[in-house]
């Protein structure tokens, strides 16, 4: 590992007193949203606010002591801005329950909602007890890619796995439905990371170089190809392009941080518009959607049309910059606009300060897990930082970007934000993960010197000659 | 491998800078065009639920939104529907007509005139209230006018226009048959398609509004403009003498069809007094006229009138003609305001107005004031001389032929006692066999300084063919509609 040296001499605080003190905003921007919503709708505070503050309060509580206990150098930043924007959804969620109810159709997914966030601190709770080094992990590299793959497959198992949306990607177990592709993300960047780490030199030997660039080696290409054929195997059997654009794209970013290659993100590239446009050409839904990406006022009444995505803009256009304020808006619009267009929503009601703001706290967590890997001083959860930044970046990007318009609509939650207890649970397990390997990371180096007795003057001196 | 990192991170940044570069593009630039798109439910529902402001007469509302218990928060309530409904329109979910769509902006509080209290609304979180409109509509004229429609027997097709001759001030707009605009209003939508469907269906078309939409031949209330151009051409004036004559026979023509005469009406032989061809409104002259000062200056002086133009953008408009392109035999015709001459009462209402305001043709308005839901006046409209149709001299002998018209001419129904009034009857060939003929009647009072100008037009009443005349049936309710505005 590089660079490490160059951070012994600095030592990172704990800084748990600052992470309290974010995390008091935090709660004041959930508590407070979800006040504002009831008075934006109802003309009053609901009447649960002492009970839901007090439930907000406890999980984050419970979490940030976790953090003293467990993992008293991890990264102060994450667990507050991860609050924020929990709170932040719950509250969107609230006032999208409330709006179905004055339409005569009574919602509770917000206290769905709280529930599985009450699951996902649990999660975060457990992974931080239980995984006392990251590096431990790095055993369950092939466990985990097997996993993955069986999770990935679940939903296509007849009786089990269902489609929503047009997307396979669902199970239900009794009263409960679940996507095991949001558990695979994580599990899916464990094992790049440990496969990874583990072959990185052979993948970084340069193969040919071709216009500046060196190629890698052909027979390394296996990984590369096997990984392209999952991502496509999801866009046809599930016909979710959403993960499996993600997927795709973290499995990339990895391989490039991993060999230090440019050339791995070039050939992934070229794989990726290969694959793009097939998908385009074979596949009526991936065309769909990029038709609609065009022009989505010419699908409006379309089946399957832009309907949900125009409403989802025209929502957004009528929040402006400052927002219509809680009650004021037509979220409601928006066909299941608790998950996937949540930002729709946002934009709708708190404008675009609201959407920045968003969208800047999902940049915080990402540059809060990419710090913790450049500072990390082992490879492994290098990599893993990275791979879990990566996963967030790209699905804010790929849901955000095709709610706003920017790229085609691809259908992915939006982390922390978006009603949906796997998505949730998942991505609690992330933060877990950032925090634990953070705490690794910010640690002050274990004291080598010895301890006691006298020691010899002329003792052997290690000399560097270098 | 911190450099590959570093790379990732810097990626990541560009990726979140293009997302929150589109949402700035999204929700700044683009949001107007948006709000704008014919597909937005939002900003209609939106507006459908919100205080609009009211329109109003005088002191009275003639459209107003009262809070009503449902999910659209307020009612579009029309209290004189029938009377007011060609002025107002509607307000309904889908979309609005009359006052309602061209004044969206101020009833609806988006105007940028509002834009103060907008911000005020915005900061308390409340919603945005809409400003009032002050129309120019006289009470009592509009009622007069109204009642005096209905009076005729059988379903009645007809409409008023009343101007205030120095301003263009609208003081009448009545349009019969009427129609309910609180059906339209309804927030319950089935209703509304249903009532929509009805309407739109419905005999004698009661959503038109005939005073500003409905052109038809104007017969010989059209006189006045061919008189007009004849004193402008500087070949006669008030008091010479004009062609005469029991029969013209058209300029190409041979036999019946193109021979004019004046229905049994006095209008001598050869040479007569202009005030005895106004009086009794005689064909053989103003066809003759009408041929002699040829096409050009016909039509330049029907446009100085406002013929083949739009003027009036608060309703909306149906451009009036005077044709182009003639022959000698159709300019004849178009002289006593038949060929395909089509006027609507509004554009008659102003021909008698810019004769009543000396030559001067205003721009008829009818939105008068502008104020904040506070009351606080942000916009008076200011009168606007839309054309010179004729100089003060000529404007002056016009009054004068048309005052003796009155007096001891066809138009004597709408004299009024102790008050000079000016007028001129017209009935039209519709030039179809199954229609009657149309009734016009056009006037202004008082002569010497005229506060009132009146153009009726009645397109089908229950009266049998023969008796359909101009000064019959319109006469009355001129009179009726002046003596509204002249005794306040």
């Amino acid at each position: 590992m590089s660079q490490t040296g160059a951070l012994m001499g600095f030592v990172h605080r704990r800084r748990r007193g600052a992470e309290l003190f974010l995390l008091v905003l935090a709660l004041a921007v959930g508590i407070g949203a979800y006040a504002a919503v009831g008075l934006g709708v109802d003309g009053e505070v609901p009447v649960n606010l002492i009970g839901y503050g007090g439930w907000l309060t406890a999980l984050v509580l419970a979490a940030h002591f976790t953090l003293r206990f467990f993992a008293p150098y991890a990264d102060p930043v994450l667990l507050p801005v991860v609050a924020a924007l929990n709170g932040l959804g719950l509250a969107i969620i609230y006032r999208l329950d409330l709006a179905k109810e004055a339409a005569g159709r009574p919602h509770d997914f917000a206290q769905q909602q709280l529930i599985w966030m009450t699951l996902g601190v649990g999660l975060f709770i457990g992974t931080m007890v239980l995984v006392r080094d990251h590096r431990v992990l790095q055993r369950f590299t092939y466990t985990s890619a097997l996993a993955a793959v069986v999770l990935l497959l679940l939903p296509l198992v007849p009786g089990l796995g269902y489609s929503n949306f047009g997307a396979q990607i669902w199970i239900r177990v009794g009263p409960f439905s679940f996507q095991p592709g949001e558990l695979a993300k994580v599990l899916l960047v464990i094992a790049i990371a440990g496969y990874l780490v583990l072959h990185r030199d052979a993948l970084a030997l340069a193969g040919r170089r071709f216009l500046f660039l060196d190629l890698p080696r052909g027979r390394d290409l296996g990984p590369i190809l096997a990984m392209w054929v999952v991502s496509l195997g999801i866009l046809v059997f599930q016909r979710d392009l959403g993960s499996s654009l993600l997927f795709f794209g973290l499995f990339l970013v990895m391989l490039y941080v991993a060999t230090e290659r440019a050339g791995w993100p070039v050939v992934g590239l070229v794989l990726f518009s290969g694959g793009a446009f097939l998908g385009y050409q074979l596949f009526g839904h991936v065309r769909n959607r990029f038709n609609i990406w065009l022009d989505p006022m010419a699908y409006y009444d379309a089946t399957p049309g832009s309907f949900q995505l125009v409403e989802g803009l025209f929502g957004m256009a009528w929040g402006g910059l400052i927002g219509r304020g809680f009650g004021e808006g037509r979220p409601d619009r928006v066909p299941v606009a608790e998950s996937d267009f949540i930002i729709a929503s946002i934009g709708e009601e708190l404008g675009l300060t609201g959407v920045m703001a968003v969208l800047l706290l999902y940049a915080l967590i990402v540059e809060r897990a990419l710090r913790t890997a450049l500072i990390c001083r082992d490879g492994f959860g290098k990599l893993v930082a990275t791979g879990l930044a990566a996963v967030i970046a790209l699905q804010v990007f790929v849901v955000v970007g095709g709610v706003t318009g920017l790229i085609p609509l691809t259908g992915l939650t939006t982390p922390f934000l978006s009603y949906g207890g796997s998505s949730l649970v998942a991505n609690w397990v992330i933060v877990a993960l950032i925090a634990r390997i953070s705490d690794q990371a910010r640690r002050p180096p274990p004291d080598l010197s010895p301890d006691s007795g006298p020691t010899d003057d002329d003792a052997t001196q290690v000399v560097r000659l270098r | 491998m911190n450099k590959p990192i570093r790379t990732v991170a810097t990626f990541c940044l560009l990726l979140f800078l293009a997302l929150l570069a589109n949402s700035t593009y999204l929700q700044y630039w683009k949001a107007g065009e948006l709000g704008d798109d014919p597909l937005n439910r939002r900003v209609i529902e939106a507006a459908f639920s919100r205080e609009r402001g009211p329109i109003l007469v005088g002191r009275q509302a003639i459209a107003e939104s009262v809070p009503s218990d449902d999910k659209y928060e307020y009612q579009r309530v029309y209290p004189r529907p029938f009377l007011y409904a060609p002025v107002t329109g509607a307000f309904t979910y889908f979309d609005q007509t009359g006052l309602e769509r061209s004044q969206n902006a101020v009833l609806s509080g988006e105007d940028s005139r509002l834009f103060v209290t907008r911000l005020v609304d915005m900061l308390s979180n409340t919603e945005p209230q809409g400003g009032s409109v002050q129309v120019t509509i006289n009470p009592a004229a509009q009622q007069a006018a109204y009642d005096g429609l209905e009076a005729l027997p059988g379903d009645v097709e007809g409409a008023v226009v009343a101007l205030e001759p120095s301003t263009g001030k609208i003081l009448a707009m009545v349009s019969v048959p009427s129609y309910d605009p609180n059906r339209l209003a309804s927030h319950r939508l089935g209703e509304v398609t249903t009532a929509q469907t009805e309407l739109d269906k419905a005999p004698g078309d009661p959503l038109l509004n005939r005073g500003t939409s409905t052109r038809l031949p104007p017969g010989s209330v059209f006189k006045i403009v061919t008189a007009a151009a004849a004193i402008e051409s500087g070949k006669y004036d008030a008091s010479s003498l004009v062609p005469g004559g029991a029969s013209y026979q058209l300029p190409l023509t041979t036999g019946e069809t193109g021979l004019l005469d004046n229905e049994g009406r006095a209008c001598g032989t050869d040479r007569i007094p202009f005030a005895q061809a106004m009086e009794n409104s005689c064909n053989t002259t103003f066809a003759q006229l009408a041929v002699e000062l040829g096409v050009d200056a016909m039509r330049d002086q029907a446009d100085k009138f406002g013929f083949n133009r739009q003027y009036f953008e608060e309703l909306r408009q149906a451009t009036s003609i005077y044709p182009e392109e003639m022959d000698e035999a159709q300019l004849g015709q178009s002289g006593i305001g038949q060929f395909e001459v089509a006027a609507t009462p509004l554009q008659m209402a102003m021909v008698a107005a810019g004769v009543a305001n000396g030559g001067s043709v205003m721009k008829p308005y009818l939105v008068d004031k502008v104020s904040s839901p506070s009351l606080q006046v942000l916009d008076q409209t200011e009168p606007e001389e839309l054309s010179r149709a004729v100089s003060s001299a000529t404007a002056r002998g016009l009054t004068d032929l048309l005052v003796s018209t009155v007096e001891s001419g066809t138009a004597s129904p709408a004299a009024i006692p102790g008050v000079s009034v000016a007028g001129k009857t017209g009935t039209a060939q519709s030039g179809l066999d199954d229609v009657p003929p149309y009734a016009w009647f056009t006037s202004f009072a008082p002569a010497d300084d005229p506060q009132v100008a009146v153009a009726v037009m009645i397109q089908k009443a229950d009266i049998p063919r023969g008796e359909i005349a101009g000064g019959r049936l319109g006469g009355p309710i001129a009179k009726a509609v002046m003596e509204a505005v002249i005794t306040q």
